[in-house]
């Protein structure tokens, strides 16, 4: 596992060296959900209500920015081919991108979350389930979205493919999560949160799998 | 029979025939190099010899046995550089080299001699993005170096290099037949090895 684990280190050093990566995600982040009371209307009841479809649809958006480069310059610079002829299954080698992904784009949005609650006038007893929420859902986000990568991987427009590709595939966790928000607020039960519990499991073991597929298909 | 060879082997790319019905050969402590024209097929037969490209038809063996049916042991022997650097721009020589030496489990303690050997020591702190193609092309050589491997699959290791680096090549080649190691490798340039099968590739004529 030193692979797993030095793969990881790697691509946060490369993240946090070139620098913009987290903070952009985190500023559109909250850019794009600030534009919304403008849209809509500044009364904190119609804010709030609509708070968690907000803030999760803009963080599946901040996640994609920086999904194309996932395997891209790897792919790119040869060192796709390094990775693949060694130890580590490729499985795991994805299983450690989509982490080192989460952990620049979906950790920080996670500490953004509540600035963009006080934004939203989200309630405070919305605080702790919107931040439920996007625990539960952003890791779906870097998983499904390193499958998403790794099959657009060598194509041109590979980030406008991406979106296409896996923006449809964003959509129960948009739902369940927005859900999960509301059963916070007392509008439902908590079953939108076992959901997307159910559903994390799910991507956790199904799509390493996928994605080692697809970047075997790209190494050809 | 051969510790590594292949027999009856075709590639593909796309739709294009690279080569048909091609053999090859190698035991420990040969070289086997790669010669012929652009587009006649050295690279994808590399890829082939690393299981990073699958043949159409033909099989690959190690010891007798199909590399397919292990691809685990033989990605645990060999050393594959291709034609890019895998050199990352935004880390220092010495993190870049560093991290290969972790995700292949290898010493912490060959990093540092690795460098030297290729002559990099002193640029160790310095980042990939400030380095030029042969210096590049060096630190991809000292990946070689991290731990010892039964087989080196070289994809043009001399391009960029300057005469020195190319004897830097050659003295590493030696010593890896020395050690009982089989070294394939292409290039367009003709090296001072001795001993150096060649295998010619033609190509299929459009």
């Amino acid at each position: 596992m030193s692979g797993f684990f030095a793969l990881v280190r790697r691509d946060l050093r490369l993240g946090l060296r070139q620098g913009v990566d987290a903070l952009v995600v985190v500023l559109f982040f909250l850019v794009a959900g600030a534009l919304f009371p403008f849209a809509i209307g500044p009364e904190p009841e119609r804010l709030s209500h609509l708070a968690g479809g907000i803030a999760l649809t803009v963080a599946a958006l901040a996640a994609l920015l920086s999904l194309d480069r996932l395997y891209q310059t790897d792919y790119e610079d040869g060192s796709l081919d390094q990775l693949a002829l060694s130890p580590l299954p490729l499985e795991l080698l994805a299983l450690a991108k989509a982490l080192a992904h989460w952990l620049l784009t979906g950790l920080p949005l996670l500490i953004a979350a509540p600035i963009l609650g006080l934004i939203l006038r989200l309630p405070e007893a919305g605080y702790g389930p919107l931040l439920l929420s996007l625990a539960l859902s952003t890791p779906i986000l870097s998983l499904l979205g390193g499958l998403g990568a790794a099959l657009v991987l060598g194509a041109r427009r590979g980030g406008v493919l991406i979106t296409f590709l896996i923006l449809p595939l964003y959509v129960p966790v948009l739902v369940l999560g927005a859900a999960g928000l509301d059963a916070g607020l007392g509008v439902g039960g908590t079953d939108p949160w076992l959901v997307l519990g159910g559903l994390d499991i799910a991507a956790l073991a199904l799509t390493p799998w996928a994605t080692a597929a697809a970047l075997r298909g790209a190494q050809v | 029979m051969s510790l590594f060879q292949g027999n009856g082997l075709a590639c593909w790319r796309g739709e294009i025939p690279v080569f048909e019905d091609l053999d090859f050969a190698a035991d420990a402590g040969e070289a086997l190099w790669l010669a012929g024209p652009n587009g006649s097929g050295k690279s994808s037969l590399l890829r082939l010899m690393a299981g990073l490209l699958e043949p159409v038809d033909g099989v690959i063996a190690w010891g007798g046995a199909p590399i397919a049916a292990d691809r685990e042991a033989h990605r645990a022997r060999l050393r594959y550089l291709g034609h890019l650097d895998a050199v990352k721009p935004h880390l220092s020589v010495a993190e870049n080299l560093r991290f290969w030496a972790e995700y292949w489990d290898a010493p912490h303690n060959t990093v540092a001699p690795a460098l030297e050997r290729v002559g990099l020591a002193r640029l160790r702190e310095a980042a990939g993005r400030r380095l030029s193609a042969g210096q590049r092309r060096r630190l991809a050589l000292a990946r070689l170096l991290l731990a010892p491997a039964a087989l080196w699959l070289l994809d043009e290791p001399t391009a960029a290099l300057d005469s020195d680096g190319i004897a830097l090549f050659s003295e590493l080649v030696a010593e890896c037949r020395a050690r009982g190691g089989i070294v394939v490798f292409s290039s367009h340039e003709v090296l001072a090895l001795p001993d150096v099968r060649r295998l010619a590739l033609e190509g299929i004529a459009a």
